[in-house]
């Protein structure tokens, strides 16, 4: 047989293995042992194919999705497939995205920064500029005020890509924002800056000086790479903990002023309806999430599983993270792994047997400035089902005696 | 907005007090007023940042049949599918159905100016000149029952306007929830 030949028929048979249909069990009896299968008898791709690597194909269903409802295909979101992931990083490809204006192109030699308002010197940085300046690089996660938003009332939604998608961390590097606002010199009575985007909707927030000075980044690089074009290349402010609309992308203006600007995306948008008509903002409580088991995967038999989840606080670090089977009833504290770090993703692990039996799982964090993650009934008490955004109740994940996932609170 | 300054000192992160005393690495070139006076759209709720102009609620009217009407429906009240309702909700925001619109929860005129000018009309955005954004702000905030349709709107008349939401926005109050501080021994 030529190579070609068995090329062709080593890449069927992969393609029925990954379908799993009945007929890729008759290909796969002869892969298995004793069997050597087609893929040790050739050579496998060359080099360079492609140049810029890609996940397996077998994968091809580790993708964002989008949440609807959509008004248009410029103004919305895509959620993150937190239940394919296994660590801690989500791969760049992979980070949810949430546009108001699309995805513009910006060629990096034609982008601007302007640094204006109540400074010394008003400057106009280059990328090659922004490149030169001392960097550091931090592990941080990036949440849409909006994730969970879909638990304020009945949730319609299984899968904790639908619910919890709107979630990604990721390793920043870039310039810390003190360090540009050393270089232009703040008046003394600078207190707030407006940072806007390069988008079309020249997305507008108002950041309060505390922030810009204390954690505040100007990033161009993302898990060691520069940016995707949606995650803003070439640059964007990042605010670890806050809300993910606060860290505007496309970044070309930072203005400093005296008082906030209560732009729209602070008044009509991201600001939170409370029952009685008013609204908190900005830093994330603490939160969690079982990810495993899940809609797309779940126990399919008895026996040994290890339960996982992500947990955060945009307030600090986790301390611990309680998993609950029995609808809250009982606890038990996880296994939290390295790193453990702040305003980032901690994943927690607590092994399990399951028996068969139906079961609602649970997770509840806890942070290092003493705040618990409040149960749904806690938080509807304290706001109301008005609110559009930080939703950080427990989640509850029920698994019937077949192992389907749904979730507990519709 | 108080919720905006008081959370502030809800946050109270510590400030890099070295600051001022930072050595300055010399990048960058300095902003002419020139081009600072390009791309200084802001408008502040103050009227800070107004540009010269001004519109009826007549032509505003116009503008808003061309420019807004597909996206946000006849007089703001039925908008397609995804875009945001712009009239009405009065008298919602404490009920179990609030309508946000423009002039049910926005605390101030000066936005509506700010937004439109900078975002809209949504296929081709900032392309309004300052006399239409004028008018179509006063044509918002008459069919909001705000302004009289005689209204002219111009920066000082903008923002003099109240907004009926002005005082709807309170400090963070959290920790709000009776279970939020940690029971179990979780350090």
């Amino acid at each position: 047989m030529s190579v070609s030949r068995r090329r062709i028929l080593a890449s069927g048979a992969a393609i029925a293995i990954g379908g799993l249909s009945s007929n890729s069990r008759e290909a796969q009896a002869g892969t298995v042992p004793p069997n050597v299968p087609e893929w040790m008898h050739e050579q496998g791709r060359p080099i360079l194919s492609p140049a810029y690597g890609l996940p397996s194909k077998f994968e091809k269903d580790v993708v964002r999705r989008i949440r609807e409802p959509r008004a248009t295909d410029t103004e919305a979101f895509s959620v993150t497939p937190l239940q394919n992931l296994h660590g801690i990083i989500t791969p760049n490809g992979l980070v949810f995205e949430r546009h108001h204006a699309g995805v513009p192109e910006i060629a990096p030699d034609q982008h601007r920064l302007l640094v204006h308002g109540l400074v010394d010197r008003p400057l106009i940085l280059t990328m090659d500029d922004l490149l030169r300046f001392p960097a550091v690089t931090r592990i941080h996660f990036l949440e849409c005020s909006g994730n969970s938003s879909t638990e304020w009332r009945k949730s319609g939604y299984h899968s904790v890509q639908r619910t919890h998608g709107l979630l990604s961390c990721c390793e920043w590097t870039g310039v810390p924002l003190s360090t540009i606002l050393g270089e232009v010199g703040l008046k003394s009575d600078a207190k707030w800056i407006l940072a806007e985007g390069a988008d079309a909707a020249a997305m507008t927030r108002s950041v309060p000086i505390e922030k810009a000075l204390d954690d505040a980044l100007l990033v161009y690089a993302q898990n060691g790479e520069m940016l995707r074009p949606e995650q803003d290349y070439p640059v964007r402010l990042f605010l670890p903990g806050f809300e993910g609309n606060m860290s505007v992308k496309w970044l070309r203006r930072l203005k400093i002023g005296d008082r906030p600007w209560h732009t729209r995306e602070e008044t009509a948008r991201y600001t939170n309806l409370l029952a009685n008509g008013k609204a908190y903002q900005f830093a994330f409580d603490v939160k969690s999430v079982v990810t495993f088991p899940n809609a797309d995967r779940s126990f399919n038999a008895p026996g040994f599983y290890e339960i996982s989840g992500i947990a955060w606080s945009g307030r600090g670090h986790v301390t611990c993270v309680d998993v609950s089977v029995d609808g809250g009833t009982t606890w038990r504290r996880t296994r939290l792994q390295e790193p453990v770090l702040d305003k980032c993703l901690t994943r927690f692990r607590l092994p399990f047997n399951w028996q068969g039996q139906p079961l609602e799982i649970q997770s509840r964090a806890y942070d290092d400035k003493g705040w618990m993650q409040p149960t749904r009934s806690s938080l509807i008490a304290a706001r109301g089902t008005n609110p559009r955004y930080h939703f950080n109740a427990i989640q509850g994940w029920k698994v019937a005696a077949d192992g389907v996932v749904t979730n507990a609170s519709t | 907005m108080r919720a905006l300054s008081a959370s502030v000192v809800a946050l109270l992160f510590v400030a890099g007090s070295a600051l001022a005393q930072q050595a300055r690495l010399g990048l960058g070139t300095p902003a002419t007023s020139e081009q600072i006076r390009g791309w200084d759209i802001d408008v502040r709720p103050d009227g800070a940042g107004l540009p010269p102009g001004k519109g009826t609620v007549e032509q505003g009217e116009k503008v808003y049949a061309e420019q807004c009407a597909a996206c946000h429906g006849e007089k703001g009240q039925n908008p397609a599918k995804g875009f945001d309702r712009l009239v009405g909700g009065k008298g919602t925001l404490a009920t179990p159905k609030p309508v946000q619109t423009v002039g049910s929860y926005w605390p101030y005129a000066t936005t509506i100016f700010d937004y439109v000018n900078r975002a809209m009309p949504f296929t081709a955005p900032n392309s309004l000149t300052a006399d239409e954004v004028y008018s179509v702000v006063a044509y918002l905030l008459y069919v909001n029952d705000i302004v009289p349709r005689q209204a002219v709107m111009d920066a000082q008349e903008l923002k003099k306007v109240k907004m009926p939401n002005a005082e709807g926005f309170i400090a963070d109050g959290r920790p709000d929830t009776e279970d939020l501080k940690c029971k179990a021994d979780c350090k």
